[in-house]
């Protein structure tokens, strides 16, 4: 096929494609997770919604869809931590100036922290599923006269592979936040919880008619969480998780996110319990 | 046919003439090709190019090409390749970036696309792509550029082949909109001609330039006749009452374990699929290291990579990866786009290389 006739083209223009952050700190976060601190190049105002997520660029290697992980308030300085395991996040964290980090976005929808206000939220993360909710946390903890109780339960696999370790030490110790953390192994450091982030709720009660829950981390964590949510009373629509799929667009065009009926980079990646009761928890779907 | 005001007749002696008139009209013409044993859609200089006398006979599994002493332009129907080769590029280059982080987009320098012989149902395989690529919230720029412009003539089915089932979806065999021009060819007692119905400007420009004469009463009816014959030659039956709840219901259903002892998961479905869209992207460098390109190719839900994410894939089982095929043609397609993703053309019965039937197996799931 002479596909080309119709489409030939050697004429290039200069176009705007993705914009261009430099990294101004990078802080390790755990053996292997880094949160890469962007500047805009073009030092215009970057805005985005707590849970939507960037596309990075790193040159000549690839794109990853990463979420936001810093302070939404923050215009010019966005925060996205990136676990570094292949070929286009290790190159993320190795970007050093005058290198670039490309950036396409916000895309998808965000947490529903405007329907949650006036209720209680509880936040359950898993691992570094703590990222796309740290600016939801963030956000509440800024609001916090808007909203009722604030539960956060969050798990990591060892003392090691726990997020934002100053942070979480600062959460415990508010009197305006519940925090739980657990890890499921520990080490002779430790003297926390020991067990997965479920075996937290037994510390907690929910007003189940009253209460908003924010879960994200991986597949199996969630699915174990939205039982215990739903054994504490919580009903599907007031259960929100994150999901993860393959994403190489962004735009619902390239189909390699879809899950059940729903493209996860636009109708998502943040999904109420009652939209995918049909197909969550179902293998390979 | 509705528009009956607009039709007229054209010898099918004449059909040179018609190519000849969208090359004047700056058109570069896309229109059926035998190549490798099947007719694939190609690029046409001049009539001689088009294919007479030919008929496909297709199954499960199986497509070849058959002579015949009519000399029937159209004798044939849907090849493996649909419009989308063409809309749709199988590999372009998105953008280049250089090493500053400068992007540059390519200008394609996009002609205006005549379409020759596209079948009802790639008609409505476009329609599907146009919701998908260009109704937003984000858009194809791909797409659009080699979409805007370009002129449809389309043949009326009048010999259905035996995977086609477009009745039971709704899509043919006549066409029903989305052409400028659809023909249906009459030929009878050494009597060869096509009827062309003009439904748009862009298609009455063609055929004013053209000269033709007004088709008679006798061929309209001639016409109506054998679309009813048509439709009556279609046995593949699908029932799609219900089928996405009834799809949704089964996601278990031990036939999906039975159809991945025989689907070899190479895709070809994805490829002839006149609406499967997925596309992956590859980035490369130049060897001096100071300029990138990022490409666009087709990707298939029937590779391993497809759903990949960090930790494995997805779908691993080819079980999982016809379900998710099948599932969206037929079901969750209707919830992203309030139609099927399926046209009924029967591409990848024929081009599955183990004769795998989209009906057949959602009729089975079904129970």
């Amino acid at each position: 096929m002479k596909g080309k006739a119709a489409l030939e083209s050697t004429q290039m223009v200069e176009v705007e494609v993705m914009r261009k952050f430099s990294v101004e700190n990078v802080i390790k976060e755990t053996p292997d997770t880094y949160t890469l601190m962007l500047k805009p190049l073009d030092k215009k105002e970057y805005s985005f919604v707590p849970g939507q997520f960037n596309m990075l660029y790193a040159f000549g290697v690839g794109e990853v869809p990463i979420s936001m992980s810093g302070d939404p308030d923050e215009k010019y300085l966005i925060a996205h931590t990136v676990r570094a395991v292949g070929a286009v996040t290790n190159a993320l964290v190795n970007t050093k100036k005058p290198g670039f980090i490309g950036l396409r976005g916000p895309f998808g929808n965000g947490w529903p922290l405007e329907k949650a206000k006036g209720k209680d939220v509880i936040i359950v993360a898993g691992g570094i599923g703590l990222a796309p909710l740290r600016p939801a946390i963030y956000y509440i903890l800024k609001h916090r006269k808007e909203y009722g109780k604030f539960f956060f339960l969050y798990g990591a696999r060892t003392p090691n592979d726990l997020l934002y370790k100053k942070e979480l030490k600062e959460w415990k110790s508010r009197f305006d936040m519940d925090a739980f953390i657990t890890v499921d192994a520990g080490d002779e450091k430790w003297t926390g919880n020991v067990g997965v982030v479920t075996t937290l709720f037994k510390r907690i009660k929910l007003d189940p008619d009253n209460t908003y829950a924010f879960v994200c981390g991986p597949e199996i964590m969630m699915k174990f969480t939205v039982l215990e949510l739903r054994n504490q009373g919580l009903t599907d629509d007031k259960i929100y998780i994150s999901m993860e799929r393959n994403m190489k667009c962004g735009m619902g065009l390239c189909g390699h996110c879809q899950f059940g009926p729903y493209f996860v980079c636009k109708d998502g990646p943040i999904f109420s319990m009652d939209q995918i009761n049909r197909f969550f928890g179902r293998r390979e779907v | 046919m509705s528009q009956q005001k607009s039709c007229f007749a054209l010898d099918a002696e004449r059909f040179g003439d018609l190519i000849g008139v969208l090359k004047d009209l700056g058109y570069v013409v896309y229109g059926p090709v035998e190549r490798d044993g099947a007719i694939v859609c190609d690029l046409i200089d001049s009539v001689e190019q088009i294919p007479k006398g030919l008929s496909d006979v297709q199954m499960p599994g199986s497509y070849r090409l058959v002579k015949r002493d009519d000399g029937r332009y159209f004798g044939y129907v849907v090849g493996p390749q649909s419009p989308k080769y063409v809309l749709r590029p199988s590999q372009h280059l998105l953008f280049k970036v250089r090493k500053d982080g400068k992007t540059m987009l390519p200008q394609p320098d996009v002609k205006k696309i005549a379409f020759v012989g596209l079948r009802s149902c790639d008609l409505k395989a476009i329609e599907i792509l146009d919701k998908i690529l260009l109704q937003g919230p984000y858009v194809d720029n791909t797409y659009a550029a080699l979409r805007k412009g370009a002129l449809f003539i389309a043949v009326n089915c009048t010999e259905p082949g035996n995977n086609c089932f477009c009745t039971s979806m709704n899509t043919g065999p006549f066409a029903q909109s989305g052409y400028d021009i659809c023909i249906t060819e009459l030929l009878n007692d050494g009597n060869h001609v096509f009827i062309l119905d003009v439904i748009t400007d862009k298609g009455a420009e063609v055929v004013n330039r053209l000269g033709c004469r007004n088709a008679t009463d006798e061929e309209l009816s001639a016409v109506s006749r054998l679309m009813e014959e048509a439709k009556n030659k279609i046995k593949k039956k699908l029932n799609v009452e219900n089928i996405k709840d009834d799809l949704y219901k089964n996601l278990e259903h031990p036939h999906w374990n039975e159809i991945s002892n025989r689907c070899l998961a190479c895709g070809n479905c994805t490829l002839v699929c006149p609406t499967c869209f997925c596309t992956s992207v590859f980035d490369k460098t130049s060897l001096s290291l100071d300029m990138a390109e990022r490409w666009e190719v087709w990707d298939s839900c029937f590779s391993i990579d497809y759903s990949y994410i960090h930790g494995g894939s997805i779908r691993q089982s080819i079980m999982s990866r016809y379900r998710q095929w099948l599932m969206h043609k037929l079901a969750t397609w209707v919830d992203q786009f309030g139609t099927f993703g399926c046209v009924g053309c029967g591409r990848c019965i024929t081009w599955c290389p183990v004769g795998i039937d989209i009906v057949e197996e959602a009729n089975k799931v079904r129970g």
